[in-house]
């Protein structure tokens, strides 16, 4: 009781000081045309009962923050007791996967194509959550690989002619060595300086589609990109889109498949022995050099490769779709689905582009909304959605 | 040259105008359990991380001739291959990978000594599974060879801090070393454990035919398991000899002993 009046209190004189502050800009109002001043203490009103609730949940949250035992919450718990056994999670992945396979037929092309686009971040997302979320590397620049993934197509395309197909992988791989052109010069960095070289990297990588113009088309960007056949079947948009969507479903079961085969293996456990502890990764007999590279090769690997997909799916690429914005989207995704994890990454790639699109009443307060759920995030669950787990091996147990 | 699995000449390192090791010259046979000891600053950390690549020395030599290797020289060159090379430590801070099982943590000893790469790992074929049950099957043992079976699956960082040293140990010897360096492996350990530390120390050099370089404060332990003594005053060696012999020697009671006394 005497911490809820406390409570009361604090938000009260806060919301009283705010309204002091607001005092001249909201409610002052002179009027030059009457020669009056203009009372507006409506205005002030608002602000006071704005501030007095927002101070109210922030305490009411920190306090919840500081209660005794951080024991997870109980759909944190669900959660986690369906991904450690067996007979419930396999029924679980089976409904979503079957709900995954029929969705096209159940909705129309647009429900389909967004959800596309969907995939196409979940896919940036696990990629991502190789390079931050295992191995703890940080790279605000991620969606430059995307970008080369989606110029390789673009360009093989549109001045070769060369099919979708043979350019999927050759995405793939140049995002991958522009990943290991990256890595080199930032083997050393850590912390900020590799915060602000990735960044660097980022944007620099944009500014050359923009002034290369005699390659990339420049500000105009490239268009008539085809988008993929089907054994020489020619599609209507509704087919394409369809299409694309099973592509991408593929592409993310190949990632998740690709990426856990990964994380519990030899390169995956250095991965997140060096996120865990440089100094000592290296005295265990760790190249630190190569496993670095390695995670960033293999996280633009997936960019490069969904990017080939973004080009194909959009048929005309310009440097507008590859800014910091949509780094920082990924980076999101990674951070709170969880890092390291993939069902969280997952689930936070399709909140986080979905939201926006089906609400599309806030989708001008993107960034905003963006901004909140992140920093609610941070005060609830700075662990990200769910929480990764470790392997448990068993001795002796046949492969 | 001398058969010495390690040779260390006139080893110096200085961190600007503070030489923190000063022409420390020593050599360690195999199977053989030393001690290293000095009072607190007096570099023998410093020393262990001239051995094993964490600083490159501002001077001297170190030379490893691992058994049916041919020697070489090591100062300058980088960690990992250091402990390729047959060398490997644990840390007075205990540096283990906190969010890891324990389990983990060992197999990651193993890396070193494993092939597998990118591709073996998403499509393994039969050659990377055998290779992944062996790194698990070996990871158990060591575990279980210092006590710490009941707590493989449990995170690293959660273990008590006397299993956590054992545990730094294990990941230490899955690297499969001849000489292992351990960084006061009984800061921190109540007595029970670090009389417990005696026989694990004497037994990973029995089993594992591993010679053993040991920083350690403890007198009792160092006094009981160690062969040879060699004692660090400011950077410079100021004795070695058999433990009765460095007891009895005035120059190491006043550096260290005396102060151990005051303290
Ligand atoms: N990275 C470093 N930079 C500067 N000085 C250091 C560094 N590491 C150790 N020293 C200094 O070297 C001396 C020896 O330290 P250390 O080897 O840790 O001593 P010990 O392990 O014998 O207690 C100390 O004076 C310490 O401050
Ligand atoms: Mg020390």
């Amino acid at each position: 009781m005497q911490t809820l009046t406390r409570h009361l209190l604090h938000a009260g004189g806060l919301a009283l000081w705010f309204m002091l502050l607001a005092l001249p800009l909201l409610a002052v109002r002179v009027d030059t045309l009457h020669n009056v001043v203009e009372w507006r203490w409506g205005h002030l009103m608002w602000v006071g009962v704005g501030t007095f609730v927002l101070a109210l949940l922030w305490r009411g949250l920190a306090a919840w923050r500081q209660r005794p035992t951080l024991e997870p919450g109980p759909l944190a718990l669900t959660l986690g007791r369906l991904l450690d056994e067996p007979h419930l999670y396999r029924p679980a992945l089976a409904t979503v996967l079957v709900s995954a396979l029929i969705f096209p037929w159940l909705v129309d092309t647009y429900q389909s194509s967004i959800v596309g686009l969907a995939l196409i971040f979940v896919v940036l997302g696990l990629g991502l959550n190789i390079t931050v979320g295992l191995a703890g590397l940080l790279d605000l620049g991620y969606i430059a690989f995307f970008a080369v993934g989606a110029y390789c197509y673009a360009l093989l395309n549109v001045r070769f002619g060369l099919g979708f197909w043979p350019c999927l992988p050759l995405g793939g791989l140049a995002g991958a060595a522009c990943g290991l052109l990256l890595g080199f010069p930032i083997l050393r960095l850590r912390g900020d300086y590799l915060a602000i070289v990735t960044l660097g990297f980022g944007s620099i990588a944009r500014i050359v589609f923009e002034n290369w113009e005699e390659v990339t088309g420049g500000a105009q960007g490239i268009a008539g990109v085809a988008r993929p056949g089907l054994f020489g079947l020619e599609m209507g948009l509704e087919g394409v889109t369809i299409y694309l969507y099973y592509l991408l479903l593929l592409l993310v079961a190949v990632t998740v498949f690709a990426t856990r085969r990964l994380q519990h293996s030899r390169i995956g456990r250095a991965w997140v022995a060096l996120r865990e502890d440089e100094i000592a990764c290296a005295a265990m007999g760790v190249d630190v050099a190569r496993t670095k590279l390695s995670a960033y090769a293999f996280g633009a690997f997936w960019a490069g490769l969904v990017g080939v997909i973004f080009a194909a799916r959009n048929t005309y690429i310009n440097p507008n779709s590859f800014t910091f914005t949509e780094s920082a989207l990924v980076l999101s995704i990674v951070v709170l689905g969880g890092m390291g994890s993939l069902v969280g990454v997952v689930l936070a790639a399709l909140v986080l582009v979905l939201l926006p699109e089906y609400l599309r009443a806030v989708a001008e307060y993107r960034m905003l909304v963006f901004g909140a759920v992140m920093v609610l995030m941070m005060i609830l669950r700075p662990q990200g959605l769910i929480i990764a787990r470790r392997k448990r091996y068993r001795a002796g147990a046949a492969a | 040259m001398t058969d010495a699995l390690l040779d260390i000449r006139g080893l110096t390192m200085d961190f600007g105008g503070l030489r923190a090791v000063d022409g420390v010259s020593l050599q360690l046979f195999p199977g053989e359990i030393v001690a290293l000891i000095g009072p607190n600053g007096a570099g023998k950390t410093t020393l262990f991380n001239c051995i094993t690549g964490v600083y490159r020395p501002t001077g001297g030599e170190i030379r490893v001739n691992p058994p049916k290797q041919s020697g070489r020289r090591i100062d300058g060159l980088p960690p990992h291959r250091i402990t390729t090379l047959g060398l490997a430590r644990t840390f007075q801070n205990i540096r283990l990978f906190n969010g890891m099982t324990a389990l983990e943590n060992v197999m990651l000893g193993r890396h070193c000594r494993t092939t597998t790469g990118l591709f073996g790992a998403i499509v393994p074929g039969p050659a990377a599974r055998r290779q992944e049950q062996e790194t698990i099957a070996a990871s158990f043992a060591l575990l279980e060879g210092v006590g710490l079976a009941q707590y493989a699956d449990e995170v690293a960082g959660n273990l008590p801090y006397g299993a956590q040293r054992r545990l730094e140990i294990a990941r230490a010897l899955a690297t499969t070393p001849s000489l292992l360096l351990l960084d006061e492996p009984a800061a921190g350990m109540n007595p029970q454990e670090t009389r417990e530390l005696d026989d694990l120390i004497v037994r990973i050099r029995d089993e594992q035919q591993v010679a053993i370089l040991l920083i350690e404060h403890d007198m009792r332990l160092v006094m009981n398991i160690s062969e040879r003594i060699h004692v660090l005053e400011y950077g410079k060696l100021i004795a070695s000899g058999t433990p009765l012999a460095i007891r009895n020697d005035p120059k190491v009671i006043e550096a260290y002993l005396g102060e151990e006394c005051h303290a």
